[in-house]
């Protein structure tokens, strides 16, 4: 028997959890500059589109899955894929539900360590005296482990391994003691808090407090809409791909938080609760904050070029500086109200990342919680290390792109396939409507079964075969040259082969070179593990048919 | 901008009162919560 006894222990709460794993930091760092780059407020159809046609089906899919895979008493999809689908090889598939947790964690709780740092110097006013080029510069010591500002050594491990202790610790209290109570405290704050930064956001004043532009200003900048790409394949697969980070589906962690949930109760109202909520942070309140703010004081050519390096230097380097503008109290409080929010965002996304794992160790060798959370940690911190110590030669990067870019859109794809195909659409739509406080309009029955795994196969073929510049007018027309970008490029290496045959500086080549070896070794790192997870799962099912119960 | 905002804000509305306003299934559910109310007695089965 499964040493795994775990419930939730109200809706609400499953509601606000599953909405705090899905709400993290990309909803306000991700999608503002996703907006920015494909056509501002015209993003937002393609968008709210592909969350109708492939965020909600998968949501119910996931959702339904993690329910059917709790009646047969599991709790991590490598056999909750087992009893859906005959063939012996759908569980090492649902391996990756366990992998991409366990590596995504390995970065993620790194950056929430970040968050969590910049909390705290933001109540000791670390940030009041430093001017634009100061906040930068400690975000560049900072992650290069250069100077410990508070006289403590290695001042970024010892955060990480303070937040990797406090997931650790919340983990091992279980679901209803531990991960509920986080995002019944967590959840609730992340929206006051994102809600004072929402309004600061759209009140700036030019020339008040140093600004240079009215709050209207950057709104007009993110929200009008540039119709002319509205038609880009790029920008549907930048939306497409928003969608799938936003609501953390692809990954293992809806499946795992719905299998606690029994055969008669409600998940399809559940899911489209949890669903929105996500995008109420992401597109009401993410989108009020980064752009709006570093507009108001920056103007729009300094911003437009700061986000093509993404969100997180905009949020580390620039935003500290930018609060200090509204005088030192309300500089302080606004430095902890932002770090704070994306750190409530990063937790409840790392607890979700934990239980998967937990979940399998319990059903399948009879492991307590405590045990299997500390085991969890010690997979984590092993596993983050190297993102910690190697963070300029891109092992961080290469974790995201891997982990928590490429490996959801596959098992996503695979497990729409599954869902609709395999297990079948009658057995799954009646999974889907079994219990629910929702009427689920009819028309979704043919959009899964059709248009989302459709979209994940575009979605995927599209990353794979990327054309230069994401011009596919030409690479229709004949001329199909892979950008850098594409999958097929990245395994190649390609843009830093490039960038090492273009380098005369030695430091730059000898940076580059080394740069190649962390990147190359990273991917072998990731390989073994997902090797070693697959190991495991056919250890546990030789146990499992020793034991009569399959 | 505004329709979208009011679009979305209105949805996570409509849905999470929805949440609190549909009464729980019978015992056993899913929740631990409200295990011990009297008036969620589990309902006997129909002869």
């Amino acid at each position: 028997m499964s040493a795994n006894k775990e419930s939730w222990g109200s809706r609400v709460g499953l509601i606000l959890a599953m909405a705090g794993n899905a709400v993290g930091l990309g909803n306000f760092l991700r999608f503002p500059v996703q907006a920015v780059q494909n056509g501002g407020g015209a993003f937002i159809i393609p968008y709210l589109v592909c969350f109708l046609v492939m965020g909600i089906p998968l949501l119910w899919i996931e959702w339904s899955m993690g329910r059917f895979g709790g009646k047969h008493g599991h709790h991590s999809t490598p056999f909750i894929v087992d009893t859906m689908g005959k063939n012996r090889l759908w569980k090492y598939i649902g391996v990756f539900g366990i992998w991409t947790n366990i590596a995504v964690a390995s970065y993620y709780c790194y950056l929430e360590s970040w968050t969590m740092s910049y909390v705290f110097h933001s109540v000791i006013g670390t940030f009041r005296d430093l001017d634009q080029e100061g906040v930068s510069n400690f975000f560049n010591e900072y992650v290069s482990l250069g100077i410990s500002t508070l006289g403590v050594p290695y001042e970024p491990i010892v955060f990480f391994l303070l937040c990797l202790l406090l997931n650790t610790w919340i983990l091992s209290k279980g679901l209803a003691g531990g991960v509920e109570r986080v995002a019944k405290i967590g959840m609730p704050l992340l929206i006051l808090f994102g809600v004072f930064l929402a309004y600061k956001g759209f009140t700036i004043t030019a020339g008040e407090d140093g600004a240079i532009n009215d709050s209207s200003v950057g709104l007009n900048f993110l929200w009008t809409p540039n119709f002319d790409e509205l038609w880009s394949p790029s920008v549907w697969l930048a939306a497409a791909g928003q969608i799938f980070f936003t609501l953390s589906v692809g990954m293992g962690t809806v499946q795992c938080y719905a299998s606690y949930v029994r055969s008669k109760d409600d998940i399809a109202l559940n899911a489209m609760s949890a669903g929105w909520m996500n995008e109420f942070v992401e597109v009401v309140l993410g989108a009020a904050i980064l752009i709006p703010i570093s507009i108001g004081y920056l103007g729009i050519d300094r911003v437009t070029e700061m986000v093509q390096h993404g969100g997180l230097g905009l949020a580390f380097r620039t935003m500290p500086y930018l609060f200090y503008q509204w005088g030192d109290v309300l500089g302080a409080i606004a430095g902890v109200m932002w770090f704070g929010l994306l750190f409530f965002a990063g937790i409840t996304s790392s607890l979700a990342m934990g239980t998967p794992w937990i979940g399998f160790l319990q059903d399948e060798f009879n492991w307590k919680r405590k045990p299997a959370a500390w085991s969890f940690g010690i997979f984590v911190l092993v596993l983050g290390m190297p993102t910690v110590l190697f963070f300029e030669y891109g092992v961080f990067d290469e974790y995201d792109y891997w982990a928590g870019t490429v490996s959801l859109v596959v098992f996503a794809l695979f497990e729409s396939i599954l869902f609709a195909w395999i297990f079948g659409m009658n057995k799954g739509w009646r999974e889907i409507i079994s219990g629910a406080d929702i009427k689920v309009p009819n028309i979704y029955r043919f959009i899964i079964k059709y248009i989302t795994p459709m979209l994940l196969l575009w979605v995927f073929l599209g990353s794979l075969f990327t054309p230069k510049g994401g011009d596919w007018t030409v690479a229709f027309s004949g001329n199909w040259q892979l950008d850098d970008s594409s999958i097929i490029k990245k395994i190649m290496n390609s843009g830093l082969k490039q960038q090492l045959a273009a380098a005369t500086d030695p430091a730059q080549i000898e940076h580059l070179q080394d740069t190649l070896f962390f990147v190359n070794a990273s991917r072998i790192l990731l390989l073994l593990v997902w090797l070693g997870l697959a190991l495991l799962v056919y250890i546990a099912y030789r146990k499992r048919v020793r034991e009569g119960r399959i | 901008m505004l329709s979208t905002i009011f679009l979305v804000t209105g949805m996570m509305v409509f849905f999470f009162v929805k949440i609190l306003t549909t009464p729980p299934k019978p015992e056993p559910d899913s929740y631990l919560d409200n295990d011990d109310e009297p008036s969620r007695e589990p309902v006997p089965p129909k002869r």
